[in-house]
């Protein structure tokens, strides 16, 4: 039987048959439909899949006609940045980095990051940051952010002044850690609508909360309220919420948002969620597993991010990084899988951008 | 990953109209066929050329939305963005900024 060159989850290459890739993408799909109580895609959806993985060419693409919108995250730390954000590492300054990208590497919007990227290590050095954004927005013309991840972590011990829900879980004091997590929540919202509020002042196009619940539901629930204080102070502020994980992760267990358990959600509950605190576009993830194969990670995400698209207003712009939207974890993710995976979720999922 | 995804899906920022779809996006929450459709009315071509780089060489230098390569004596930055907001009927923050520093000589 023919066997097809296609990805493990962590980009090794494995051969499979076109029976064994067909498998793969029922049981991607029907995992993805059983997490999330969503539909599982049709089987045309599925047909289409099945040639998108099977094509033999090197490198697949959209219809033309068919682009999207491509936004950035992590900003020029892609350039300058180390391994941990698959930085190139060539020092260069961040208007260099931001020229770059929109002239040579045709991106669609830009952003500027702090070297941590995150809402907390910005706030002292925010005159440095309204400065840098200044210096480049007189020479840039895409759309141009501030990017950083609201990453509530950092506001636990040992980096922060709030008791570790984790540590205090672990002796039982439950009450306790979801008190910790609601104060760390109500701070991480104030340190929002400061860096905000300051780098849109300097002339900042909008923010990207990039990387949102990565501590769980009560960082979902600051940033929320932190992306509804800024859409109060700053009306035209573009807005991009893009998520941690596909799933929210219940720390705190109870925290609520417009009245709603925030932790356990799904892309296409969080969506709805980031439309009514006023974000303009939302970013929807979707996990890799390592051990899969491209064909059930792939599948798997565009049925969860198929269903978040089906049910917004708002653009949707999928996270493509590596280790998500289907896309093998890997520092070096294969071409041949990155671009299978862009042109499944623009086709199939119908995103609007990536 | 972005010469990746630029090649599978992008529309090519300022080598087409790339950031001119972005814009609408975030400006008026378009989904991607509204806001190619509000970007290729306003510039009189149809949405299946903007992401043709043939079209938009020209097109942006005619226009001063600023250029993909180094030309001389054409738009860019501040200067590009404001001949965008004229276009598509919007403020962008930072021609606002502009605006107010200009104002206080």
């Amino acid at each position: 039987m023919a066997k097809f060159y296609t990805r493990r989850g962590d980009g090794k290459t494995l051969q499979m048959s076109k029976e064994e890739i067909k498998t793969a993408i029922h049981e991607g799909t029907a995992d993805a439909a059983d997490m999330g109580n969503i539909k599982a895609l049709s089987s045309n959806d599925m047909e289409a899949l099945l040639d998108i993985i099977c094509s033999n060419d090197r490198i697949a693409s959209v219809e033309r006609g068919k682009e999207v919108v491509l936004s950035y995250d992590i900003g020029q730390l892609d350039m300058s940045g180390d391994n941990g954000n698959s930085g190139g590492g060539v020092p260069s300054s961040r208007l260099n980095g931001a020229l770059v990208h929109e002239r040579t590497l045709c991106a669609d919007t830009f952003e500027l990051a702090h070297s941590d990227y995150s809402i907390k290590p910005s706030k002292p050095v925010i005159a440095n940051e309204m400065n840098d954004m200044e210096v480049v927005q007189n020479n840039i013309i895409i759309p141009y952010f501030y990017g950083a991840m609201p990453n509530m972590g950092l506001y636990y011990a040992p980096d922060g002044p709030y008791g570790n829900p984790a540590d205090l879980m672990r002796e039982f004091k439950i009450e306790e850690a979801q008190q910790q997590a609601t104060l760390a929540s109500e701070h991480l919202t104030r340190d929002i609508k400061y860096v905000s509020t300051k780098i849109y002042s300097a002339g900042a196009d909008g923010f990207n909360f990039d990387t949102t619940a990565s501590a769980g539901d009560a960082d979902f629930v600051g940033t929320l309220h932190g992306v509804e204080q800024l859409r109060k102070e700053c009306p035209d502020a573009y807005i991009m919420v893009g998520m941690a994980g596909e799933n929210v992760m219940g720390i705190h267990g109870e925290i609520q948002y417009d009245g709603q358990v925030v932790a356990g959600m799904f892309p296409h509950q969080q969506c709805k969620l980031a439309e009514k605190a006023g974000a303009d576009v939302f970013g929807p993830v979707a996990n890799t597993n390592t051990g899969k194969s491209l064909a059930w990670n792939l599948a798997r995400a565009v049925t969860f991010v198929k269903a978040c698209s089906e049910v917004t207003k708002l653009p949707i712009h999928v996270n493509m990084g590596m280790g998500v939207g289907g896309i093998p974890m890997s520092e070096t993710p294969p071409i041949d899988a990155v671009t299978r995976c862009s042109k499944a979720m623009v086709e199939i999922a119908k995103v609007d951008g990536v | 990953m972005a010469i990746a995804h630029f090649v599978a899906s992008g529309m090519g920022g300022i080598r087409t109209a790339g950031d001119l779809v972005a814009r609408m996006q975030f400006d008026k929450r378009l989904r991607i066929d509204k806001a190619k459709e509000f970007v290729a009315k306003k510039l009189g071509v149809s949405s299946f050329d903007l992401s043709d780089e043939y079209i938009f060489r020209e097109l942006r230098e005619e226009r001063g939305l600023g250029v993909i390569t180094g030309v001389p004596k054409t738009p860019k930055g501040i200067a590009a963005k404001m001949n965008i907001e004229d276009l598509l009927g919007i403020k962008i923050n930072s021609c606002e900024l502009f605006r107010q520093y200009r104002a206080k000589r």
